[in-house]
């Protein structure tokens, strides 16, 4: 029973604070460049202005530009579900793991990037065969990180992933360092965020997500906003839960220990929002043709990461 | 005997088809009975596949060679591969039946269809290495009249010779691998020869034959450089038959030989298999990412598939010959789960090639654009073809990569420092694949399918028969439901496993039904039942928030894009745009990839011109090189032809001089 409410506590949880977190980073950013910047509660009004707003949709577009935003929206809700974020004690938990958490975020691409092809404009195609570049070297990357996590742990679902972290069962290992440096460079790379692509910026050469998504008006556009913050905040879940996982509530733990997870989950995220703030104003995007090195070395992080358990088993 | 009837009934047809003539409805009854004769042999396989593990009774006929009878037999695995083979061939006949119209020549296809069906089922149920072969080439001799039947077009006319060569390489591999199995007696039954033991040259040399057989057959790299020429050039029902199903038979002819008949093929075979597996999965891909022909696209992306399977069945190998039984079923049933998968979405997307053809009269992408809208029912079953393909889930092509990568993880237990390091490699060259794929089909679709139409013909594109919408909407719904009843599936594979690997393959039993967990219940799980259900909850409740909030008012208007008003249809994205990132990044190297762009003089109006330059070096090293070899070895033997009588005898009297030691020689020992 705990376990059915703690999962839809969850499921509601990460949409109600996926936005607080994108304000938080956008308020950082500003106040170091020496902004005063919004609220970081403005992304809930532009939600509420954009829903009022009707959809506007091009001639030659197509039903799967319609579906797009729901269906990529509700992928990464479904990603976002089965991450744990305050509690371990998920009813869901078991439905997926961390390979089929790759493959739900690659449903929402795919999805994003048929969008972007359907009104038939060049940005939307451009965008679309940017992000599939990039998808065709994270996707690697973060399913080797799997493999390792899977080998020092035994399992690749998230929660037991926790659970064994939590159980003390992990040491300090080159492995786990290896395979948090390629976490967080897919987690850049998926995100959108500097200096993979710039999610502030529109008509840029270099844009990436924006450009697929550059047709979307009204409801249309909020979703697509909204999965982008969904994803943000299911991967500091995911970085902030395997990589430090202490104060989240174990299967048993009372209501003191749910609040306790809570809160210690909202440290983290503010913790990591502010630090994506920071680095995302001290660095400068990179070329388009300078991704594969980058991304091309998280996957080799990733593969470094899984060997590595094997050399230090030897010595 | 429901079996035999549905075969004769096949080789009947065959002759009515050759009757046929110019008469249209004469063609459809035959492909009306490929369609009954299939299905027929769809639900012996299903009953056969339902009851308990065993083998089935052995049918002797006294037919084939006189000292030899015929023997045939139903095993679980023919009894999976006749449900696998039938359903696609199933759906490509009912697609025939209106799809025969659309033909060049329908009579140059019409009569080899049954044949070709006729062959595939008959190389599953042979029960000994006669029968395996005759039928082996009769599936092969059919399926390259069908190549043929648009003999007028030159390429199809090289793909065809291509095709040839490769087909008559693969069963002289085959034939001398029976041989050896056989040995010296001659034991040509299936148990006699499981009987029979082996010594390690022998074993080694039947394995690599069985590689080069069964592998070129299924397109496995370097050997698959005829399967993109030759499954494209034949109409699209049988293009969907060879690639869908025709490499799945080449498949069973590898797990026959090496799981059964052989049967303790050493691990290092495995860790050559994966290999193998992966360079062939990568390589496949990217080729695909590359074609602009949307049926040598599909054909190259078979390649990558068997590169897949083949990763499975290295894997299952590997686990076998280190005692890991357990693994080693959870490997083979990752394998067999992605040879169904694939022969369902191939022979879908293929149907729909072809009913893109038909409807536009166009092959290259770079000529359609918005058939989503001109063709609804076929553009939905494509993108559920398409979604399944990229393994996505909650579709059957992720339950079996899941599975697949599942076992890989388990992969470093094995024993051997080899594939310690070896297999996070072959783990990362599968993700890969995978994800190229996705980017593979993202442009597929994407350029063929959405946008706006590129030519006057994609504009046009007219709706199509009955028969041919329905047969792609049971595939596609097939697609859905193996992908939402994955421990179904992995339940009737397990009866399949169980007499090759030594142990059956079951489930964790603590999650219970809906819950695929291979290994134990904390080792990581899927549920596509699950998955779906929430799914769709969340896309519910999605919509009702978003209507409830907000408004529901939609406005149609022209395209923003940023602003630019010009309505050029060329402005969109081509296929070679598409690819470009995706070029540079990994193919550069690996194709020699070379762009070459060229500006007219400023002032002049001429249009700047972009070449890309693709090498297969496959093709030109190994292929081209084999040829030239063979060219020079033919000119020296030529002049042979012109010797006199004296020197003809003079050798024919050393050779009878150098048979007599060797005799003689082998006499002594």
């Amino acid at each position: 029973m705990t376990a059915i409410l703690g999962q839809i506590a969850q499921i509601f949880l990460v949409v109600a604070l996926a936005p607080l977190i994108t304000g938080w980073v956008r308020l950082v950013k500003s106040r170091l460049n020496g902004r005063i910047g919004a609220s970081p509660f403005q992304p809930y009004r532009d939600f509420y202005r954009l829903l009022q707003k009707e959809a506007v949709v091009a001639h030659s577009a197509s039903w799967v530009f319609r579906a797009a935003p729901y269906v990529t929206f509700a992928a990464v809700w479904l990603a976002a579900c089965i991450i744990p974020t305050f509690t371990t004690n998920m009813v869901l938990a078991p439905a997926a793991d961390l390979i089929a958490l790759v493959a739900l975020l690659g449903v929402a691409r795919f999805w994003t990037a048929l969008a972007g092809m359907d009104v038939g404009t060049s940005f939307g195609g451009l965008g679309a065969s940017r992000e599939m570049m990039i998808a065709s070297l994270a996707e690697p990357a973060m399913l080797m990180v799997s493999f390792s996590l899977s080998l020092i742990t035994g399992t690749t679902s998230p929660a037991q992933i926790i659970a064994f972290v939590l159980g003390g069962g992990v040491g300090i290992e080159v492995s786990l360092g290896l395979a948090l440096a390629a976490l967080i460079m897919v987690a850049i790379a998926e995100n959108g965020r500097i200096p993979i692509d710039n999610p502030a910026t529109h008509l840029e050469l270099t844009m990436v997500h924006e450009a697929m998504v550059l047709e979307y008006s009204g409801r249309h556009l909020a979703l697509m906003e909204g999965a982008g913050m969904v994803r943000l905040t299911l991967f500091m879940a995911l970085i902030s839960g395997i990589f430090a996982p202490w104060g989240m509530a174990q299967p048993g733990a009372g209501a003191l220990g749910v609040a306790l997870g809570l809160g210690a989950f909202l440290a983290k995220c503010f913790i990591l929002a502010t630090a994506l703030g920071f680095f995302e104003t001290v660095i400068a995007k990179m070329r388009v043709f300078r991704y594969a090195d980058f991304l091309g070395g998280a996957l080799l992080l990733g593969l470094l990461a899984t060997i590595f358990i094997y050399v230090s088993e030897a010595v | 005997m429901l079996i035999a009837s549905a075969l004769s009934a096949l080789l009947a047809l065959a002759v009515f088809g050759v009757l046929a003539g110019g008469e249209m409805w004469r063609h459809r009854v035959v492909y009306l009975g490929c369609a009954i004769a299939s299905l027929v042999l769809l639900a012996g396989g299903l009953k056969h596949l339902g009851q308990t593990p065993g083998t089935g009774p052995a049918i002797v006929l006294p037919i084939g060679l006189p000292w030899m009878a015929a023997h045939f037999r139903l095993d679980n695995l023919s009894a999976l591969f006749m449900v696998i083979v039938n359903l696609g061939t199933t759906a490509a006949s009912v697609f025939g039946i209106g799809y025969c119209d659309h033909v060049p020549e329908p009579r140059r296809v019409t009569p080899f269809f049954p044949l070709f069906l006729f062959g595939m089922n008959a190389v599953l149920i042979s029960d000994d290495a006669f029968m395996f072969l005759v039928s082996w080439e009769f599936m092969s001799l059919a399926s390259w009249l069908l190549v043929l039947s648009d003999h007028r077009n030159e390429e199809s006319r090289s793909a065809a010779f291509v095709y040839l060569m490769m087909a008559t390489f693969g069963t002289f591999c085959l034939l001398t691998c029976f041989g050896l199995m056989a040995g010296a007696e001659g034991g040509y039954s299936f148990p006699a020869m499981r009987l029979h033991g082996m010594d390690g040259l022998t074993s080694f040399l039947v394995v690599l034959l069985a590689l080069l057989g069964a592998g070129s057959k299924a397109g496995l790299v370097p050997l698959h450089a005829w399967l993109p020429l030759a499954h494209p050039a034949a109409p699209s029902h049988v293009s969907a038959l060879m690639s869908g199903v025709m490499t799945k038979v080449a498949l069973y002819g590898l797990i026959r030989i090496l799981f059964d008949l052989h049967g303790h093929v050493a691990w290092g075979w495995g860790a050559v298999l994966m290999g193998i597996g992966g360079v062939t999965a990568v390589l496949g891909v990217l080729y695909a990412i590359l074609q602009d022909d949307l049926k040598k696209l599909l054909a190259y992306s078979t390649v990558e598939n068997i590169g897949v399977v083949v990763i499975g069945l290295g894997l299952a190998i590997a686990f076998k010959d280190s005692g890991e039984k357990a693994l080693a079923a959870l490997a083979l049933v990752a394998g067999l789960y992605h040879i169904i998968n694939h022969s369902i979405f191939k022979t879908l997307l293929f149907l729909s090639a072809g009913a893109v053809i038909t409807a536009t009269g166009e092959r290259s992408l770079n000529k359609l654009g918005g058939l989503l809208n001109r063709m609804p029912w076929t553009g939905a079953a494509t993108l559920v073809g398409a979604l399944a393909i990229s393994a996505l889930p909650p579709l059957n092509g992720f339950v079996s990569e899941w599975l697949i990568f599942q076992s890989l993880f388990k992969g470093p237990s094995l024993p051997h420092w080899a594939m310690k390091f070896g297999v996070p490699v072959v783990g990362a060259m599968l993700a890969l694949a995978a994800a190229l794929a996705a980017s593979c089909f993202v442009r597929a679709y994407g350029i063929a399918f959405l946008g706006r139409p590129r030519s006057q013909a994609a504009a046009e594109a007219h709706t199509l028969p009955f028969s041919m919408r329905w047969s792609m909407a049971v595939l596609a719904a097939l697609c859905i439901i193996l992908g939402a009843v994955p421990v179904t599936v992995t339940d009737a594979v397990s009866h399949v496993v169980q007499p090759l690997t030594g142990v059956s393959f079951a489930v964790s039993a603590d999650l219970g039904w809906p819950w695929l967990s291979p290994v134990s219940s904390t080792r990581g799980s899927y549920s596509g039942t699950v998955l779906v259900m929430t799914g769709l909850s969340l896309f519910v409740i999605c919509i009702v928030l978003v209507h409830g909030f907000g408004t529901t008012r939609v406005r149609r208007a022209d395209a923003w894009d940023c602003g630019h008003r010009e309505n050029i249809v060329n402005a969109q994205y081509s296929g070679e745009s598409f690819a470009q990132p995706l070029r540079r990044v990994f193919c550069s190297s690996l194709f020699g990839v070379k762009e070459t762009v060229t500006m007219p003089d400023p002032g002049d109006m001429a249009p700047a011109k972009l070449e890309v330059r693709v090498i297969d070096r496959i093709w030109v090293f190994l292929y081209l090189g084999i040829g030239r070899v063979v060219g020079f070895v033919a000119d020296r033997v030529n002049r042979m032809q012109f010797l006199t009588v004296r020197r003809y005898l003079l050798m024919m009297f050393a050779t009878l001089v150098f048979m007599l030691l060797v005799v003689a020689v082998r006499q002594q020992k």
